[in-house]
């Protein structure tokens, strides 16, 4: 029998993975803004509040984690908080990646755009407006990008029909 | 809020139109401008990419790539399915490199559920990736000479196509949508004559690397319209999100197969081609580079590959299994039923598997909740980013680079999309 994940492997909580990586550089950039931290399947989870998005962009790319790699976003409907924005950074000099996440109340989800960080945020921060509508603070042109201008909706929600509205 | 680098944001098509009509009036004589609109359907975008270009003379002002015309919610579909029923679906992300995408996708599914894979779907899934970049490298390059005018190369390149299309026509009955990596390992024992055949095209590939290098190194107006054209710093790549050979072309020497080695490749030798130019010339130059470090790669699978051996995992509630067995055998029956009728649930989490696929980093987001389907499957596509660097590459450039800016970055539409 091939090996099988073991739930009890991950570790949850600010506390538990923080004693476990000490010398992460992430968990050291992020001591004090991270509100949850989760280690599972070998990745390392931060939970930021959305307020402080930008700051802890910042002093990820401070420590040396240079590369966004993707930014992306779940819809938990209906439990709340609903939305959870996750981004992707990529330390090239470490060898290592962070997932990045920030969770968003459903009604009206806003967040700030981080990119003033990485122009690369651009393109990424559109799509998740116009597929799950979160509304990025201070993005240059927070337009549509795959969906027609006028369409209502937002097709990622979890609420909206795999089949669309007819 | 504060943008750090507002020279490298892409502007909308709103913004290209009102900076035009600010040029308009201004003083015709010397300042004016003019918007042309490209695509989505033109030769030379490869697809459906619409730009929005603002011109002064032959001098591009500003432009807006304008994407969505290939959205066919993918990401949306995968959420309605059973695990093992995306499959086909990341075939249809990008249709250069379907193997690639399978194998990004099972991979992170193996990496959710724990799976092991054996030694030789191991060795088969990277000999086949390898396969996947040489086809999809010479679907580059003959369309890349074909926009600047070198007809030639084209047919050259399509003849070498249809060799590896046979191939995995012959490994998996399907010429571009495989399907073949499945979660677990793979679909089918490879044909007798596969590896013969493997043997064969990689004996004869090296040489016509040199061919196509005769027909375009030579070549004036090729090395006149790829030098210097569409540069791209180091800086501007990493913040632009570039990836693949565009990245190492800028002088980032960085390769997910050797940097954060998946699958079986730390047992590989190669080298990474880079280069500190950062224009379309350099980028010719990597892949040409890359063509010849997947041939060598493939043949040390080809050396390296257990004679014996499963293809796939022993997880009979994850695998469908064998036609005979389940003449035979119960149990066999069983676990088919239940996998075709109830999917295998896959233990909650999430995962982001990342592999170097042909145009740059392919990272594939998963989030189960523990049901038998994804909650959530997000494609970072490598296109989908470089696209954000096209402006900063074709500025100040002529109308005609565009073109050859666009070949460079190996667009697919449909990774860009989804």
């Amino acid at each position: 029998m091939a090996a099988t994940y073991d739930p009890a492997s991950a570790l949850h909580g600010t506390e538990a993975v923080f004693a476990a990586h000490t010398q992460n550089a992430a968990v050291t950039a992020l001591r004090t803004l991270a509100v949850d931290a989760k280690f599972d399947r070998n990745e390392l989870t931060i939970a930021v509040a959305p307020e402080n998005i930008v700051q802890a962009a910042q002093a990820l790319q401070t420590a040396g984690y240079n590369f966004l790699e993707d930014v992306t976003g779940v819809d938990w409907y209906p439990s709340e908080p609903r939305f959870q924005v996750t981004y992707h950074i990529l330390s090239h000099s470490l060898k290592q990646r962070i997932r990045l996440i920030a969770r968003l109340n459903g009604d009206s989800p806003s967040i700030n755009s981080i990119t003033s960080v990485w122009p690369s945020a651009n393109f990424y921060e559109r799509e998740v407006f116009d597929l799950l509508g979160v509304h990025f603070g201070g993005h240059p042109n927070l337009k549509r990008i795959m969906m027609p201008e006028d369409w209502q909706g937002h097709p990622l929600r979890k609420d909206y029909p795999v089949e669309g509205y007819r | 809020m504060a943008t750090a680098a507002p020279e490298l944001i892409n502007p909308s098509v709103d913004d290209v139109l009102a900076d035009a009509k600010v040029h308009d009036g201004a003083n015709p004589a010397d300042s004016h401008t003019m918007v042309i609109n490209m695509g989505p359907q033109h030769p030379s975008t490869h697809g459906v990419l619409r730009l929005v270009i603002e011109i002064d003379g032959e001098t591009v002002v500003a432009l807006a790539p304008d994407i969505g015309y290939l959205h066919t919610g993918i990401e949306k579909t995968c959420e309605a399915k059973f695990y093992q029923q995306v499959v086909p679906l990341t075939d249809r992300v990008d249709y250069l490199c379907p193997m690639t995408n399978n194998w990004a996708y099972c991979m992170g599914v193996e990496k959710l559920l724990g799976l092991e894979i054996p030694e030789r779907a191991e060795y088969l899934r990277v000999l086949l990736n390898e396969l996947q970049r040489i086809q999809s490298h010479l679907v580059w390059l003959g369309t890349h000479a074909m926009d600047i005018g070198a007809l030639t190369v084209f047919l050259y390149c399509f003849r070498e196509r249809e060799q590896l299309l046979r191939i995995f026509e012959n490994v998996s009955g399907q010429r571009m949508m495989t399907s073949y990596i499945r979660i677990g390992g793979l679909s089918l024992e490879p044909p007798l004559n596969f590896y013969k055949q493997v043997e064969d095209f990689l004996k004869s590939f090296p040489a016509r690397i040199e061919e196509y290098e005769g027909l375009l190194q030579t070549n004036p107006i090729w090395m006149g319209r790829l030098k210097g054209v569409g540069h791209l710093s180091a800086a501007q790549a990493i913040s632009l999100g570039v990836t693949g050979p565009p990245l190492r072309a800028s002088g980032v020497d960085w390769d997910l197969r050797r940097d954060m080695p998946y699958s079986i490749y730390s047992k590989f030798s190669f080298k990474v081609p880079t280069s500190d130019v950062g224009d379309v010339w350099a980028r010719y130059i990597v892949r040409m580079q890359e063509l010849r470090e997947s041939v060598s790669i493939c043949q040390q699978a080809l050396d390296g590959m257990p004679a014996t051996g499963r293809i796939v995992a022993d997880a009979p509630k994850i695998i469908l299994p064998d036609r005979e067995q389940m003449k035979t055998q119960m149990e066999s029956l069983i676990h088919h039923f239940k996998i075709v009728t109830e999917g295998f649930g896959v233990p909650a989490g999430e995962v982001f598997q990342a592999i170097e696929a042909p145009r740059g980093e392919m990272g594939y987001y998963i989030v189960s909740d523990g049901t038998a389907k994804p909650y959530r499957v997000h494609m970072r596509n490598p296109g989908f980013a470089t696209l954000q660097a096209l402006e900063t590459m074709c500025k100040g450039r002529l109308l005609a680079d565009v073109v050859a800016v666009i070949g460079s970055i190996d667009i697919v539409l449909g990774e860009i999309d989804r």
